[in-house]
């Protein structure tokens, strides 16, 4: 639907899909609280829904609306959630991860300093394997596992930096084997299956939250769209594509629960058609929202707006009721 | 200990010589003599006793007592919970300094040097400056990045570089750049209080100059205002502005500048971003001449920005094309002789204020 709305030129930037990639997500954000955090990379529009901001919220940030979850100010890449402790959606690679372990330490801070003994919020920080050979990764292994900080560092390898194959681009490719290297234990997982995702996951939170350290863990995953909606996808193999899509994690689970007898047919197709429900009452809500309004493009650059400084008339600019609406210069 | 010295003697002096108060003005509020120093190092023992969230991290902050001994103390005050020693990961204790902040603990973060920052520029422009307007006001980052800016003696160019125009540019930061102790002490203060990411660019060479203190400067809930300059020595013939350590050479070249019958009036800038415009150009209207200082290299600079500035807003009382003064083209050089022709002295701000001054024949100048 994402692509679709973005050829139709709803959407515009750049929009980086998810498809394939969700076992991970989801068998590693339902297992969270809602105190718990999550940090992303632009790839984050899935981790987002996953951790429970709204459908509608999600779509309208993407069509740039005031009724999105940053009203429209951060885009496809950057969405934020304080209620859902979504810290982002951050542009460059493995900038997330030091914000992710900062938010690990406040958790230790938190129950150390401040003494609030029933703080054992635990933070995912999930990136991909191009990340992994970026200084910030090694620096932030190190700092988490040296103060035993409550992170799991979640890899989603899915072979491919845009264009750059993860084997052209890495002296070593097993990424799990960089976490014992730093004192922690690093599990590989096929991550395009949910159900063995959410084993791991479940340990891995487990030992944060229990105040053991950080765990790293690797899952095997594909992105069965290019990098990013402007990205024509010519250099991976039709094969390796295809090997991918027959593992496809919701059609998976899909036959997983109907051999098991866990719901029928029918039931599935209730869900399938909820889920174009969403979609599509997403869809129309984002339409209809309106655009933000000229009076926001100053707005929430500095939670205390006197750091616009003083005005010609000597008052604080902030105190000029004619700044907002962007009459006045700045 | 001499200050005390000093204003015992001063005390008994001033019960003594009641009549010529008015000379020991500056001296009746009971002056301390505080280095910048401790100034800051006052500062961040207050804040922290006053909050337990704030916290200090950097490098050599703990055990070393402080790559320049700025948190002196604060280790064995604080436990190493609060005050942290990091490994050598500029980008990765940043992020995590942003990353906390996130969460309503106010972290100072040290750099070593404003340099080194560089390794973290990423971090304190894209996740802290410009995440309360990405998030749409969801995460606001109450954190203050501080550490010695500019020139320091004979460090070469990669330990040189002056930082101020480059935060000054940014949208969602507020850079402020102390002078005096009690500039150190207010805006140190007022910037661990402040809800948005602050740079605070101190100076290496200014950290041991003693200054007095007021008394009210020594309170703990001593704030200076983020965004109002300060107008240290007040004149009517030229505007001299400068931040950091240039005040006190500006200084130096108002009172040379007084025996030559031109009087000078000096501009504390205080704040980088906000710029005080107000005061620059009620300054600029009133003298009509403008000489910016700044140590930082000149294209693009702080002293571009103000010149800017007066020319928005102040064009018509000029009488005299605005003079800047800045660091030297080139990338600091090491040899003591050429690296002080790359740093603005004394000498320069005179020449400039000079020239300001008798570009144009005018009663002011002839004075």
């Amino acid at each position: 639907m994402c692509a679709q709305m973005y050829y139709r030129g709803k959407m515009f930037g750049f929009v980086h899909l998810y498809n394939g990639q969700e076992a991970v997500s989801t068998g590693f954000i339902k297992l969270l609280k809602k105190e718990d955090s999550v940090v992303s990379t632009y790839r984050d529009h899935v981790h987002a829904l996953s951790k429970g901001v709204s459908a509608r919220a999600v779509m309208s940030e993407l069509f740039g609306k005031t009724t999105g979850c940053c009203r429209g100010q951060g885009g496809s890449m950057h969405m934020f959630s304080k209620e859902h402790n979504l810290l982002g959606g951050f542009a460059f690679i493995g900038e997330g991860i030091p914000v992710a372990t900062g938010a690990a330490f406040t958790s230790k801070y938190r129950r150390e300093v401040l003494k609030e003994a029933d703080c054992d919020h635990v933070t995912l920080a999930f990136f991909g394997d191009g990340t992994c050979n970026n200084g910030q990764f090694f620096e932030c292994l190190n700092m988490a596992a040296l103060w035993k900080l409550p992170i799991v560092f979640v890899v989603e390898n899915n072979l491919w930096a845009i264009g750059m194959s993860h084997l052209r681009a890495t002296s070593d490719p097993q990424i799990y084997k960089k976490g014992p290297a730093f004192g922690m234990p690093g599990i590989y997982v096929d991550g395009m299956d949910v159900l063995k995702v959410r084993e791991v996951a479940k340990t891995a939170i487990e030992r944060a939250r229990r105040g053991e350290g950080p765990t790293l863990v690797e899952c095997e995953t594909y992105r069965f769209r290019g990098h990013s909606l402007a990205d024509p996808d010519e250099l991976r193999d039709p094969a390796e594509k295809a090997h991918y899509t027959a593992r496809d994690p919701i059609t998976a689970l899909k036959k997983y629960i109907i051999e098991n007898k866990l719901a029928s047919e029918a039931d599935l197709k209730a869900v399938d058609k909820k889920i174009e429900e969403v979609v599509e009452d997403a869809v129309e809500f984002a339409d209809e929202s309106p655009h933000p309004p000229r009076s926001q493009l100053l707005e929430n650059v500095f939670a205390d707006p006197k750091g616009f400084g003083i005005g010609p008339d000597g008052r604080y600019r902030c105190e000029d009721p004619k700044f907002t609406e962007g009459t006045a210069q700045v | 200990m001499l200050g005390a010295a000093r204003q015992k003697m001063l005390g008994q002096s001033l019960q003594r010589i009641r009549p010529m108060e008015k000379v020991f003005r500056s001296y009746s509020s009971a002056a301390k003599q505080m280095t910048v120093r401790e100034a800051l190092n006052s500062a961040l023992d207050e804040e922290m006793s006053a909050d337990p969230k704030v916290f200090l991290m950097g490098e050599e902050v703990g055990e070393y007592q402080g790559a320049y001994k700025i948190s002196k103390g604060l280790l064995d005050k604080y436990g190493p919970e609060r005050v942290l020693d990091t490994p050598i990961t500029e980008a990765g204790f940043t992020g995590i300094g942003v990353g906390a902040a996130y969460y309503g603990l106010r972290p100072v973060i040290e750099f070593m040097t404003f340099n080194f920052a560089m390794q973290a520029i990423d971090h304190i422009i894209n996740s802290a400056a410009k995440s309360n307007y990405m998030s749409a006001g969801q995460m606001t980052v109450p954190i203050v990045f501080r550490g010695p800016n500019g020139a320091a003696a004979g460090v070469g160019a990669q330990h040189s570089q002056c930082y101020a125009a480059w935060y000054g540019s940014c949208p969602g930061l507020k850079v402020l750049s102390p002078y005096s102790s009690e500039d150190a002490r207010g805006l140190l203060k007022a910037a661990i209080r402040d809800p948005d990411p602050v740079v605070f660019l101190e100076n290496e060479l200014i950290y041991g100059e003693s200054f007095p203190v007021s008394s009210e400067a020594l309170d703990s809930s001593f704030c200076l205002p983020i965004g109002k300059a300060k107008i240290e020595r007040e004149g009517k013939d030229v505007t001299i502005t400068a931040f950091s350590k240039m005040v006190g050479f500006s200084l130096k070249a108002a009172e040379i500048l007084e025996k030559e019958g031109i009087s000078a009036e000096v501009i504390n800038l205080r704040s980088i971003r906000p710029l005080d415009r107000s005061t620059i150009n009620a300054s600029v209207r009133k003298t009509n001449r403008l000489v910016t200082v700044e140590e930082g290299f000149p294209q693009h600079g702080v002293g571009a920005e103000i010149c800017a500035t007066v020319v928005e807003d102040s064009f018509g009382y000029l009488d005299a094309p605005v003079e800047r003064i800045a660091g030297a083209d080139v990338p600091m050089p090491y040899a003591a002789n050429l690296e002080r022709m790359a740093v603005p002295q004394v000498e320069d701000i005179v020449r400039a204020a000079k020239r300001a001054c008798y570009r144009y024949v005018s009663t002011a100048a002839a004075a």
